[in-house]
């Protein structure tokens, strides 16, 4: 491939054999750690296969060298060797100025300025999507019923054996939790009121919330930002069709209605599972735990369940679309904003959730 | 130019449900030239290219690429297979969370032991042969235009100077001058480098300028095959069609008809 010849005078590198892409490695490897001293001569008159990594080799090295102050020389170059060279190197070499890299604190200051500002630009969406619902319920025939139809399906219907599944197991743990406790001062009875209080108040609207936000936020964020990838927004604007009407508004309303409903199937499936541990555990009859639950759990507590329902589900769609509009043309994009819509998502209801807690405290409910 | 096949097309047939894109069709494709696949939207030419790749079975019948029979490859002997040829998809395809010069450097990474240096130079050089600006390197393939895509994708598809180029449109998207620019490359290339390039065009002037065989697919079927003068010389509806010999006079009445 390359024999180094070391005469008084100068240096012969002779080339020889096929210097094409899969060759080259050892060649190259070579010329990378020599170090010419003397004058140099490349002789490529025994090269007998030649490619554009072969030319680009004798281009790279013979520069560099020249680069290094040391004279260099070509020999032995025929026509074929020529036609590639100008094909492949029709202009003056060049070199693009690499992108400049910032510094980790230009970096953190520009994400937290960009934190700032998403802020703004949420609100700003929300702005939008609002004038346009004003707007939607003037002409309601321009509501999308049959979407809104759709998605109460996907997020709801489907959802319902991953959130019963959840909520029966939490309903179990409770119980078992709680009576472990209970039973030191032979409170047995009070399960009732801890599983119908704690699940109907503040784990079923919390569970819920969470199966829903990973399972439909994250699918929101991806369907808006595929479709924004493949261009249908943009075409979809072109022809007059309203992003928030045809995409976001459709959402956001199924979660709401469907939000509740899945809050009081988890109650259900909640009590349920408490139910089951109080009968093996502490010998309480399913008809027995009924008659104290009925008693122990005032509506209240129940009826503040569910209202959280349309809050959350209102968090979880708007923060989920907003990331989807925010994904941009690369494939990448779509992970990651998919991961930062769950998050907000999960983030916002446990917020909404705590300040409920605060408020319905001072107001002693 | 020698006649070697490298890529044989015998009896394949495919179908997409009840659909039959092909219908028992042959072709060969030799050594060193440049074979367009061509035919009206939809008359499986991609479908065609996707069974040459090994991206896509047909349903029957034999394809041999560079004397294999592809139906019956191990996984590193379609490996070895892969790394011969360069494809150019219809829409680019370039991997849209790295730069342009990422997306050809990653070829070299995978395959290659090649020092960085070298590396820095053959993506410039790529870069550069297609006809892209030095810092198109830099650029993410959603800041590029149709034409850049296509060029940037072309600049990949040469990464590994392969010895057989698949592209598919290639020139559709460029605007006439960069057309034929890509032509005069392709054309070069093959000479310089003995390409065999496998092209689907609707281009006629690259047709016209730089194909030496092509097959016509209409109806399920390979039409004709062969050079322009060829093809030209069987009669036949489609055939008149596609290089407008009846069809344009007529069409030419139409339109001053409705002008008059
Ligand atoms: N995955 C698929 N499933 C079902 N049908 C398909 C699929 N891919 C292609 N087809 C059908 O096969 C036929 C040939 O498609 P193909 O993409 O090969 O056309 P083409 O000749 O490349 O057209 P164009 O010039 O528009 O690119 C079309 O009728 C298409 O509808
Ligand atoms: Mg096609």
């Amino acid at each position: 491939m390359l024999t180094i010849i070391d005469d008084p005078a100068h240096i012969t590198l002779q080339c020889h054999g096929v210097w094409t892409l899969p060759n080259l490695a050892a060649v190259a490897q070579n010329l990378e750690l020599f170090k010419p001293l003397k004058p140099l001569r490349w002789d490529i008159s025994q090269i007998t296969e030649l490619d554009s990594a072969g030319i680009a080799l004798l281009q790279l090295y013979y520069r560099n060298f020249e680069n290094q102050g040391v004279v260099s020389e070509l020999v032995g170059t025929n026509g074929t060797h020529t036609k590639l060279y100008s094909l492949l190197y029709k202009h003056p070499h060049q070199d693009a100025p690499p992108v400049k890299i910032h510094s980790w604190l230009h970096n953190l200051g520009r994400e937290g300025y960009e934190n700032i500002q998403g802020v703004g630009k949420f609100l700003a969406f929300l702005g939008e999507a609002f004038v346009l619902l004003l707007y939607t319920l003037r002409y309601p025939g321009k509501i999308r019923y049959h979407s809104i139809m759709v998605h109460i399906y996907t997020t709801g219907i489907t959802a319902l054996p991953i959130i019963g599944i959840s909520a029966f197991l939490i309903g179990v743990v409770i119980a078992f939790q709680s009576l472990v406790q209970l039973q030191k001062f032979g409170a047995d009875i009070f399960i009732v009121d801890t599983i119908g209080i704690s699940l109907t108040r503040e784990l079923a609207p919390l569970i819920t919330a969470i199966v829903v936000a990973g399972r439909s936020g994250s699918a929101f964020t991806a369907q808006i930002g595929a479709m924004k990838m493949t261009q249908e927004i943009d075409a979809m604007r072109t022809m007059g069709f309203d992003p928030f009407i045809f995409l976001v508004w459709p959402r956001v309303f199924a979660l709401i209605l469907v939000m509740p409903l899945l809050i009081f199937f988890a109650d259900l499936i909640g009590i349920f599972g408490g139910m089951v541990v109080a009968k093996a555990q502490a010998n309480l009859s399913f008809n027995e735990f009924l008659y104290r639950l009925k008693g122990a759990l005032a509506i209240k507590h129940y009826v503040i369940g569910i209202v959280k329902g349309p809050f959350f589900a209102f968090l979880i769609a708007m923060a989920s679309t907003y990331r989807g509009f925010q994904i941009s043309l690369n494939t990448e994009s779509i992970g990651h904003y998919t991961t930062v819509s769950v998050v907000n998502s999960i983030f916002l209801v446990i917020a909404c959730d705590a300040l409920f807690s605060v408020l319905l405290t001072e107001l002693k409910l | 130019m020698s006649s070697q096949p490298i890529i044989q097309v015998q009896d394949v047939v495919t179908a997409f449900g009840d659909t039959i894109v092909h219908d028992h069709i042959n072709c060969t494709i030799h050594e060193h030239e440049i074979y367009a696949l061509l035919g009206g939207s939809g008359s499986g030419k991609s479908t065609l290219l996707r069974e040459m790749i090994l991206l896509q079975r047909p349903q029957s019948g034999t394809i041999t690429v560079l004397g294999q029979n592809i139906a019956t490859l191990s996984p590193e002997e379609a490996q070895n297979l892969r790394q011969k040829w360069g494809v150019l998809f219809q829409s680019g395809a370039l991997f849209s969370s790295l730069t342009v010069g990422q997306n050809i450097e990653l070829l070299y990474r995978e395959y290659t032991d090649l020092p960085a240096n070298l590396i820095n130079e053959l993506v410039k050089l790529k870069i550069d042969i297609v006809g892209l600006p030095a810092h198109a390197r830099y650029l993410y393939p959603s800041q590029l235009s149709g034409g850049m895509v296509k060029r940037a994708a072309l600049a990949r598809a040469l990464a590994l100077d392969p010895k057989l180029l698949f592209l598919d449109e290639p020139t559709s998207g460029l605007d006439p001058f960069s057309a034929r620019q890509f032509d005069t490359l392709i054309y070069q290339l093959r000479d310089l480098l003995g390409l065999t390039v496998v092209m689907v065009t609707h281009d006629l002037d690259t047709i016209h300028h730089i194909v030496d065989r092509f097959a016509l697919l209409g109806e399920a079927k390979v039409v004709a095959e062969g050079s322009l003068e060829e093809v030209l010389a069987i009669n036949h509806p489609l055939i008149e069609y596609f290089f407008q010999t009846t069809v344009q006079t007529s069409h030419q009445k139409e339109i001053h008809g409705i002008q008059s």
